[in-house]
């Protein structure tokens, strides 16, 4: 992509600047979708209607939404920190939009193809725990810094699993690139990560529990990782009033909410560029090429969005210590098992 | 157990604790000692024949004649059966032995009834106002209750 | 010049000393932060001051008050007892139905008025609707207490379809006053018996629905089961009464041990905490309790409906109400539980002295006594099993 950048408007700035500014032409479509959606969605499940005036079936709430939201008076509490206060939630979207970096988009697009991809953004999407602190700590709100600092631990210690997770797919494939993780995979469903990967039948047969395993535990983590229910504790709003977003409104507030979006698409990025062929056609040839990609790619993701609101509108939220116990006694051994398996069939 | 034979006990055990009691009304009650309230409470609530261990509600109210009441409606889930105990003082000394130790609930019932009407438990935990705001003056269940014009310096408005 | 004062508080803090590792000291305190009066989920306007060791809660102290509409000073001041019918209503808004029987039932005890069976009848069809519709809500928030935003939304679904039933019948959806002192406001509508049947027949499979969405969900109960456990000796010395006593095991129901209406004509269960997923008495027993009231609501429905008598609807009383003097204390099954009105008559029409013993106060007071050591999120789940509707707590 820079390379074509680069040929047509020369070594300037300019390339740098709108080779950094594609992704969020898809992140805020895609927030204004996915916010109908979860609306409708969660209406429908629940035996209502949602929106129904604004447009036909209410499909232009989103953007009355965002008006409604732009015009809002910004405060700030008189006793919050008020410079923490104002970069906390640019901070937050920052960590996931940073991630969008290294995502395969398509064949043709990916907005830097950097060989450490998957690690990049593994340490790039921490970046959001800053923020969240930040938030809590600068609202002066008891309520703030209790979901910040549920936020801190929970991010953290979901880091452990997302990133084990990531290794045996990484481990199959060989490259920490998502391009070439992806190119790995390309040839139909039946080579995807997730069932094993391009592989001899007999590997494939013995990694397919641990793949799948592994597949599972990395969109429950990821889950975990943008604080959606059953993972929602830094802003339960039952226990915590709203968390660390408490005191903040107007665009500020619509901020957390487009990073929390945008953080819903990139966990599910991550898990299809991983784990199920990224932008590849899952009919190998067939309906491929770049646009195909890109149009595969966006589906698979937004699969796996609408996966999250459904999970979001059925689930109630576990407790902190519940959570807890799941990353470190569950998911984190099962995946040192699905490791050494996977090491282990890979090598014999 | 019927009331008469609750009482006969009750006057066994105490003597002149027990005050006066009436049985020719619905719901039978005995008048107690305001100032012997407690121990008579553990008996109602420890003996094995009458284990009223259950405390329903605790009314206080204002007579218009210079007394105060608490009455106290007592149950038993064990033997089923029901008593009514009344507890009297004067406004000018409004003071009532408390049964908060011996039946939790009675903790708040009392607070309210020190609230509304006035009468000071002594021996309870924690007695302070309830529904009231913590500076309120006066209680407003007393039949000579004047409604404030001011609360706090502002005037209340009608 | 407002004169501020301290407001007395009891709780002990523990303060305490941590090295750290570059050999500073820091000062270690509990954390006081009050839950409401503004709180999703303190159910209204109730205000916990709650004392926090991290998430660990060491004491609890309910501030209660902030919707105290002096329900006992406006009755002394009623033309007559007619008229505390609405301020009943308004008392328990979730279940206005219950009140009024139970204030009304009160003055009849008084009077010794008998009321026509019709009357009971619809009494009992009315009261139990009512149940449901008040069950409904409470396990509705209790889901979103937990996080679920789904149950909620059924369950009001289903609370509408018996608040159309009473707009029919009396033209209000949430305040009544449609059972009065000697009988009921006006006689049942056409067709109501058919619709109550339809709704019996509609409802009785969404429980079991809303069983399978949350009450047996493994995270539901991870998250009750084991919280917040209230033993039967601790809860009946409380006084706790309804669901909150029955799921701790203790086997009583006033509409079945002190019977007033037809309750004594009809076959019902009184439903007891087991203790299935933990111990008896605890979040998930008070939840369940609920659930099966609901099926036994249903049945106690269908039974009333079959047997409905024809008849008046209004007993023979005075046109004025002007008990003797004397005093009288009658308590009926709510849904929170025992609703009890002590009043004194001094002869004349209006009551002297009326004392209501709201169940969700005197179950609200056992708070601090089963949520000390337990977590945060489990306090929220304490407070919403107990099922307070805040405008019986402060009246």
């Amino acid at each position: 992509m820079y390379e074509l950048l680069q040929q047509l408007l020369g070594d300037s700035i300019l390339v740098y600047v709108i080779g950094a500014a594609l992704p969020l032409l898809f992140i805020l479509p895609y927030a204004l979708v996915t916010v109908l959606l979860e609306m409708k969605v969660s209406a429908h499940m629940q035996d209502r209607v949602a929106y129904m005036y604004t447009g036909w079936h209410g499909v232009l709430q989103p953007v009355a939404d965002i008006v409604k939201l732009l015009q809002k008076e910004d405060t700030i509490p008189g006793v919050a920190d008020k410079t923490l206060f104002r970069l906390a939630p640019y901070l937050v979207f920052m960590g996931s939009y940073a991630g969008f970096a290294a995502i395969p988009f398509s064949s043709a697009y990916i907005g830097s193809d950097i060989d450490l991809g998957v690690f990049y953004i593994v340490a790039i999407t921490s970046l959001a725990v800053i923020g969240i602190l930040m938030a809590g700590w600068a609202s002066n709100n008891k309520w703030s810094l209790f979901g910040a600092m549920r936020s801190a631990a929970q991010i953290v210690s979901y880091e452990i699993p997302t990133a084990l997770s990531i290794l045996v797919a990484v481990m199959i494939t060989g490259s920490l690139n998502l391009q070439d993780v992806t190119h790995f995979q390309d040839g139909g469903f039946w080579n995807w990560v997730v069932f094993g990967g391009p592989l001899p039948l007999t590997q494939k047969l013995l990694l397919l529990p641990f793949t799948l395993v592994s597949f599972f535990i990395l969109f429950i983590a990821g889950i975990a990782e943008v604080n959606r229910t059953p993972f929602d504790l830094p802003e339960a709003e039952s226990e915590l009033v709203q968390g660390y977003n408490t005191e903040y409104s107007g665009m500020k507030f619509a901020i957390f909410y487009l990073a929390e979006y945008a953080n819903v698409f990139l966990v599910s990025a991550i898990v299809v560029s991983l784990y199920l062929g990224g932008w590849t056609s899952p009919f190998g040839e067939f309906m491929s090429g770049p646009i195909w990609g890109f149009f595969w790619f966006v589906a698979k993701g937004m699969f796996f969005v609408f996966m999250q609101i459904w999970i979001r509108w059925t689930l109630p939220r576990l407790r902190v210590d519940q959570l807890m116990y799941t990353s470190w006694k569950v998911l984190t051994p099962f995946l040192f098992v699905c490791i050494f398996a996977v090491g282990f069939i890979l090598v014999v | 157990m019927t009331a008469e034979e609750i009482v006969q006990l009750l006057q066994s055990h105490f003597g002149d604790a027990i005050v006066e009691s009436k049985f020719d009304v619905p719901q039978p009650f005995v008048v107690v000692d305001s100032k012997r309230m407690k121990e008579v409470a553990f008996v109602l609530r420890d003996d094995e024949a009458l284990q009223f261990d259950y405390c329903s509600c605790i009314s206080g109210v204002d007579y218009n004649d210079g007394r105060l009441g608490a009455i106290y409606h007592l149950y038993s889930t064990v033997h089923r059966h029901k008593i009514v105990l009344k507890a009297f003082c004067t406004k000018e000394n409004p003071h009532i032995q408390s049964v908060a130790a011996v039946w939790g609930g009675a903790n708040w019932h009392e607070r309210e009834a020190y609230d509304l009407i006035g009468i000071i438990f002594d021996e309870h935990p924690d007695l302070r106002r309830i529904l009231l705001p913590y500076d309120w003056e006066g209680y407003p269940l007393r039949k000579d209750y004047k409604v404030p014009e001011f609360y706090n310096g502002m005037k209340v408005p009608y | 010049m407002i004169e501020t004062r301290t407001l007395p508080t009891r709780y002990v803090t523990h303060p305490g000393e941590i090295k750290t590792s570059s050999g500073k000291t820091l000062r270690t305190d509990e954390m006081i932060i009050n839950m409401g009066p503004q709180h999703p989920s303190t159910h209204g306007v109730l205000r916990l001051e709650v004392v926090l060791d991290g998430e660990i809660v060491v004491d609890v102290i309910p501030h209660i008050g902030y919707l105290h509409r002096c329900f006992e000073k406006h009755a002394e001041h009623m033309t007559n007892y007619q008229q505390v019918i609405p301020y009943c209503d308004r008392m328990d808004y979730l279940a206005s139905m219950n009140n009024d029987w139970g204030y009304a039932l009160a003055v009849e005890r008084l009077m010794k008025i008998e009321v026509p069976p019709r009357v009971e009848y619809i009494r009992v069809i009315m009261a139990e609707l009512q149940r449901i519709a008040s069950h409904l809500i409470a396990i509705g928030t209790y889901g979103i207490d937990m996080g679920a935003f789904t149950p909620f939304l059924w369950c009001f679904r289903d609370r509408e379809r018996i608040l159309d039933l009473f707009e029919m019948t009396c033209g209000a959806r949430l305040l009544y006053n449609y059972i009065w002192v000697g009988g009921l406001s006006h006689d049942l509508p056409p067709g109501f018996v058919e619709k109550a049947k339809d709704f019996c027949a509609y409802f009785k499979p969404n429980i079991k629905e809303l069983n399978d969405v949350l009450s047996y969900n493994e995270i539901f109960v991870k998250r009750t089961a084991n919280v917040g456990v209230l033993p039967a000796d601790v809860a009946i010395n409380y006084a706790c009464s309804g669901p909150t006593l029955r799921a701790s095991g203790v086997n009583f129901d006033l509409r079945r041990d002190e019977p007033y209406g037809v309750y004594d004509k009809f076959e019902w269960d009184v439903i007891v905490g087991k203790g299935e997923m933990g111990t008896v008495g605890d979040c998930w027993d008070r939840y369940m309790v609920r659930v099966w009231e609901m099926e036994q609501s249903v049945r106690i429905i269908e039974q009333a409906l079959a047997q409905l008598p024809e008849g008046n609807v209004q007993a023979a009383i005075p046109k004025r109400i002007r008990p003797d003097a004397g005093e009288i204390y009658v308590r009926t099954e709510s849904p929170r539980g025992e609703l009890g009105f002590y009043i004194v008559s001094d002869g004349s029409g209006t009551p002297y002295r009326i004392k209501a013993r709201s169940p969700a106060f005197v179950n609200l007071s056992v708070l601090p006594e089963i949520s000390r050591g337990c977590m945060l999120a489990d306090l929220v789940a304490i407070v919403g099993s107990i099922d307070i509707v805040l405008g019986e707590v402060d009246r």
